[in-house]
């Protein structure tokens, strides 16, 4: 698609607001509709964008394979060290209360994190996903 | 409305024999039902039905289809068998139906009892997040979420498994 030069302009135009977008609905997720989940399949869609628009070798320079697989790894850690703060401060698995000294602070501060570990993991899936699939078809067409 | 837009839109997918206009139609299905969610005051279920379910299903369903033919195989017989299967399962989800509550009845076992009155009542001051969904996801049903992101996760190395890094083995 690298002769269209429309979708060339618009997509370059969209893509910095898709990923703002993606950060606003995973940071104002406890206060609005939205969280990580949501979040991760938004700032996903804009790397899609990019990859559908400039092809894969250029959106693999921006976010190599070896980085995603990293990523979608470490959003599980991140939540799961979330759980065992809990315990290492003297609360159970997963209970937040504990992690500052107000209880709603605690579960705040923990929903924080674990919504950023669950949008972390989605991105990077989703990307992994889509990456395949692309790969593929390339590898097919030659 | 929207569940006769929905219905129609489902039979069209069906009818179609273009593998193309069904995968598009099967995203307008998906932003269909979300603003189906959406009318029945869900919005963080509607939010990932149109981020999901229109957005990126739509988009790898076109990358699969680059890879495979554009139209469907016509079926060679008639499957009784399957036509069976299909009634039977079919009338069985309808029976189901049948003894669920109203919508909005609030007399519905949902509305009785300890779980979600305790999460209504308490969490504005346990959990202090404005957004009930995202306290109930996130907080009392913690693991839950851990599990569901450990889903997601083995869905992307099953992927990256099966069909990925064919490109920088093979491709370069």
């Amino acid at each position: 698609m690298t002769n269209y030069h429309i979708l060339r302009v618009i997509s370059k135009l969209l893509i910095p607001f898709i990923f703002l977008f993606a950060l606003y609905v995973q940071f104002h997720g406890d206060y609005g509709p939205g969280g990580g989940f949501q979040a991760g399949v938004i700032f996903a869609s804009g790397i899609v964008l990019y990859t559908l628009i400039f092809g894969l070798e250029r959106a693999q320079s921006v976010i190599p394979l070896r980085v995603v697989e990293v990523l979608f790894s470490f959003g599980v850690i991140l939540y799961a060290s979330v759980g065992i703060a809990g315990i290492l401060k003297g609360g159970q698995f997963l209970e937040y209360g504990v992690l500052a000294h107000d209880p709603v602070h605690g579960q705040h501060l923990g929903i924080l994190v674990i919504e950023l570990g669950v949008g972390i993991t989605v991105t990077a899936v989703v990307i992994a996903i889509f990456f395949s699939f692309v790969g593929r078809s390339e590898v097919d067409a030659q | 409305m929207l569940l006769t837009l929905l219905a129609l839109t489902a039979i069209a997918i069906i009818l179609l024999r273009d593998l193309w206009s069904s995968v598009m139609l099967s995203g307008i299905f998906s932003l269909v039902s979300a603003s189906l969610f959406m009318v029945m005051d869900a919005v963080d279920v509607a939010f990932t039905e149109a981020a999901v379910g229109a957005g990126v299903s739509t988009v790898l369903m076109l990358g699969t289809l680059a890879i495979t033919p554009k139209h469907e195989k016509n079926a060679d017989r008639f499957q009784e068998v399957a036509l069976l299967v299909v009634c039977v399962t079919g009338g069985a989800l309808i029976y189901g139906t049948l003894d669920m509550p109203l919508y909005g009845d609030p007399d519905a076992p949902i509305h009785q009892g300890e779980p979600a009155s305790r999460y209504i009542d308490r969490s504005p001051e346990e959990i202090g997040v404005p957004n009930m969904v995202t306290s109930l996801l996130a907080s009392y049903r913690g693991y839950d979420t851990l599990g569901e992101t450990t889903v997601i996760f083995t869905a992307g190395i099953g992927v990256l498994l099966l069909i990925g890094r064919s490109k920088t083995h093979s491709g370069k």
